[in-house]
């Protein structure tokens, strides 16, 4: 336990939280937020930590971590792609433009690149409708997105 | 100096991505440069609804309505219209060219519309609680504070006829009572807006717009069962509605509307916020309170109804935000306005989600009983790219589809029901002829089949082998007696599962197999996909007579497999091609066939 404390460290602000949630009821899934915030994944170590902190034991807290797709146990890229799925983005298509990501990254989905700076993720309706098929690359959104805008658009994170 | 102008900018999602912010900014900014900052009140509110057009922006005391405005538009806006007092004509709204002046009123998707819950959205701004209290906010709360007994809000909301506009429409005066009833010190009142439903934004929106109306509802909830704590559990993919809320909470705890001795009526009530994180299921509401409790969200068979023993085994009155937002106007208006509104089956309004393959998406309210043909051609302007009307879906994974027959059937509980469909929360997706009706289908299922808990059986395997017999079809190994294999699964889900989640799964193919058996048969018997749609069933081939050897599909083409002579009719090697469709969206000579 010693040494995984050495490869990650949580910030005195997350402790702070923690701390203060600890003795709440139904604190468990707002301090993994909290935590996922910080590291943008649930690291082991991180959860190993969560459960000394909080004496929830670690099979409860990967009971949950698994259970809800919001949390990632994989650390994602720099930039995570999220290809909203829902029903409206799917009818216009966003199928192809997660095919079309995987080609042109040349990863599946869930996956990272090699360089580290972009992975794809499948995600449920973003809630703009409207604006179908949608993209999300850290928070900024493209809205009716075409498989020909995607080699610009990854261009400008590279 | 006197404000003259008011100009409200949409802060909803929609717009805010597409740069609404930097609009408000830049007005800001243009209206400090023209030396007009005194005299204009920028506002950036919550959804206007209409989508499709934004960002919107509009300006009052004119009403004139600006749809697809830039940043840089902004600067013009100020210069032409607060200081000339000349409306930006190229920015109006103005489809047919027929108005000059589109004024609100004169939008076709705004004519039918009858706003109680999205009142105050587009209107205020909701990160400020003096523009709802102007709007007769936390009236209704001052009003059953002071003037009414708990008893007399349960006969008001009886009288209205408000059931739960989450999904199943259960009465919300009998959940409330039956709560009211049990003598126990410790009740809590939950607001469920665990909006799961992929292509439904309704309580996104009204949160983001309006969310003082959710925690006034929630209070009047509190006084009327007897509990004094509230949560909101909300989707974690919502930071505005958050952020939103959060604020509101803040202020009307400030003003004495929330917290310790509300208004000085010695009742006290708070409301605190939990996330969730992503699990469909948990829009379930046993599944929702056990998520709550920091669990694996998984739901508990029923009774004993969460009215009785909810969260943390206490009485909990659990609602959705779309009911929550109508409780004020009942309270205010009168049970007996709230049921003029709608049918003899349901009363009120419903707030839907309009997206798909229609002209202006957006989010409608409207009077329950307007027929599907009111809101998807009168409102929603009818099909995109002048396509044909194939379906229209509602209650997303837990509904059905409708067909063209039934496009004058009034929209309530009960009919939709009858057509095999369901309210659900309100999500409405249009098809038109591209789209197959079995890949849809195939994408519902595999939408629920991942969101199945595991928990029991009949969903967990039953839904399962659904989408193993839907996959097998769509790729050309499907076989007859698959039919009666999926509606006798179906079927069993229905009466076995433990949750509405698994309970409604099947409903996706049990519609279409109603509606569309023709086209599941033209997949199995045929080996043919009639819209094109699926990979397996159709192959691309060039027309002769239309191909003038461009030679731009085969440019694009990611695989090389279409080859011929510059000038000369092209061909694509079948064994190659990955049927991507990229060669049929590059021709502009519809020289590549589909087949």
């Amino acid at each position: 336990m010693a040494e995984q404390k050495d490869t990650i460290a949580f910030s005195d602000e997350l402790k702070a939280y923690i701390n203060e949630w600890k003795h709440k009821e139904g604190n468990l899934i707002m301090i993994l937020h909290k935590v996922q915030q910080e590291f943008k994944y649930v690291p082991r170590e991180a959860a190993d930590i969560v459960a000394q902190m909080t004496d929830v034991p670690l099979a409860k807290i990967y009971g949950v971590l698994t259970f809800y797709h919001y949390f990632k146990l994989k650390k994602p890229g720099k930039f995570n792609i999220q290809v909203c799925l829902g029903t409206a983005c799917y009818l216009k298509g966003a199928d192809g433009l997660i095919e079309e990501l995987e080609n042109v990254l040349g990863i599946a989905e869930h996956e990272v690149t090699e360089d580290g700076l972009f992975s794809i993720e499948p995600v449920r309706c973003v809630g703009c409708c409207g604006l179908a098929p949608v993209l999300v690359i850290d928070d900024e959104v493209y809205g009716k997105v075409t498989k020909d805008q995607l080699p610009g658009i990854i261009a400008k994170y590279q | 100096m006197a404000v003259t102008n008011y100009i409200l900018v949409c802060g909803g999602t929609g717009c805010e991505s597409a740069k609404a912010d930097a609009i408000y900014q830049n007005l800001i900014h243009a209206s400090q440069t023209e030396g007009v900052s005194e005299t204009v009140q920028i506002v950036k509110t919550g959804c206007f609804g209409f989508c499709e057009q934004g960002p919107i922006v509009k300006i009052l005391p004119e009403d004139s309505f600006y749809v697809q405005v830039k940043p840089e538009d902004a600067e013009e806006i100020i210069k032409e219209h607060v200081v000339k007092g000349r409306e930006v004509k190229r920015l109006l709204y103005n489809k047919d060219n027929s108005k000059k002046h589109a004024k609100v009123e004169d939008i076709q998707f705004y004519q039918k519309q009858f706003r109680i819950v999205l009142r105050n959205c587009g209107f205020i701004n909701p990160e400020d609680i003096n523009e709802y209290i102007a709007r007769e906010g936390y009236a209704a709360l001052e009003k059953v504070l002071f003037e009414m007994t708990p008893d007399d809000i349960i006969s008001e909301l009886k009288v209205s006829g408000l059931k739960g506009r989450g999904g199943a429409g259960f009465p919300t005066w009998l959940k409330w009572k039956f709560t009211k009833d049990i003598d126990d010190p410790v009740k809590y009142v939950v607001c469920n807006a665990d909006e799961g439903d992929p292509g439904a934004y309704m309580d996104r929106s009204t949160l983001e717009g309006d969310p003082h109306s959710v925690l006034e509802a929630m209070t009047i909830a509190g006084y009327t069962t007897g509990a004094n704590k509230g949560y909101i559990y909300i989707r974690a993919e919502y930071p505005l509605a958050i952020n939103r809320l959060k604020l509101a909470m803040e202020q009307a705890r400030e003003y004495g509307l929330l917290g310790e001795n509300i208004l000085d009526s010695g009742f006290s009530f708070d409301v605190d916020i939990r996330l969730g994180a992503g699990a469909f299921v948990c829009g379930e509401e046993t599944a929702l309170l056990t998520s709550l409790e920091g669990n694996r969200g998984m739901p508990k068979p029923r009774p004993p109804f969460p009215a009785v023993k909810g969260l943390w085994d206490q009485p909990t009155v659990i609602n959705n935000v779309e009911t929550w937002a109508n409780i004020p106007v009942i309270i205010l208006r009168g049970g007996e306005w709230f049921a003029k509104i709608g049918t003899e089956d349901s009363k009120g309004t419903k707030v839907f989600a309009l997206t798909g393959k229609i002209r202006n998406s957006g989010l409608v309210e409207v009077p329950m009983g307007t027929t599907l043909r009111e809101i998807i051609f009168d409102i929603g302007g009818g099909i995109a790219n002048d396509k044909e009307f194939k379906a229209v879906q509602t209650g997303g994974p837990s509904g059905g589809v409708i067909t063209k027959e039934y496009l004058d059937t009034p929209i309530d509980y009960f009919h939709l029901q009858e057509l095999g469909s369901m309210m659900g929360s309100g999500g409405m997706i249009v098809m038109d002829e591209d789209d197959c009706i079995v890949d849809v289908t195939k994408f519902y299922l595999g939408f629920t089949v991942d969101e199945s808990c595991g928990k029991c059986s009949p969903c967990r395997v039953g839904g399962r082998t659904l989408y193993n017999i839907l996959d097998r079809i769509t790729k050309g190994k499907g076989e007859m007696d698959d039919i009666d294999k999926m509606r006798s699964v179906g079927h069993a889900m229905t009466k076995a599962s433990l949750c509405g989640l698994g309970q409604t799964a099947p409903n996706p193919i049990l519609s279409t197999l109603r509606y569309f058996e023709k086209e599941y048969h033209a997949h199995i018997k045929d080996k043919k996909c009639p819209s094109g749609k699926c990979k397996e069933l159709i192959s691309y081939y060039i027309l002769a007579d239309k191909c003038i050897g461009c030679a731009a599909c085969a440019r694009k083409c990611p695989v090389a497999a279409i080859t011929g002579e510059r000038r000369k009719i092209h061909r694509i090697d079948q064994d190659l091609c990955v049927k991507c469709g990229i060669c049929y969206e590059t021709c502009k000579f519809d020289a590549i066939y589909v087949g």
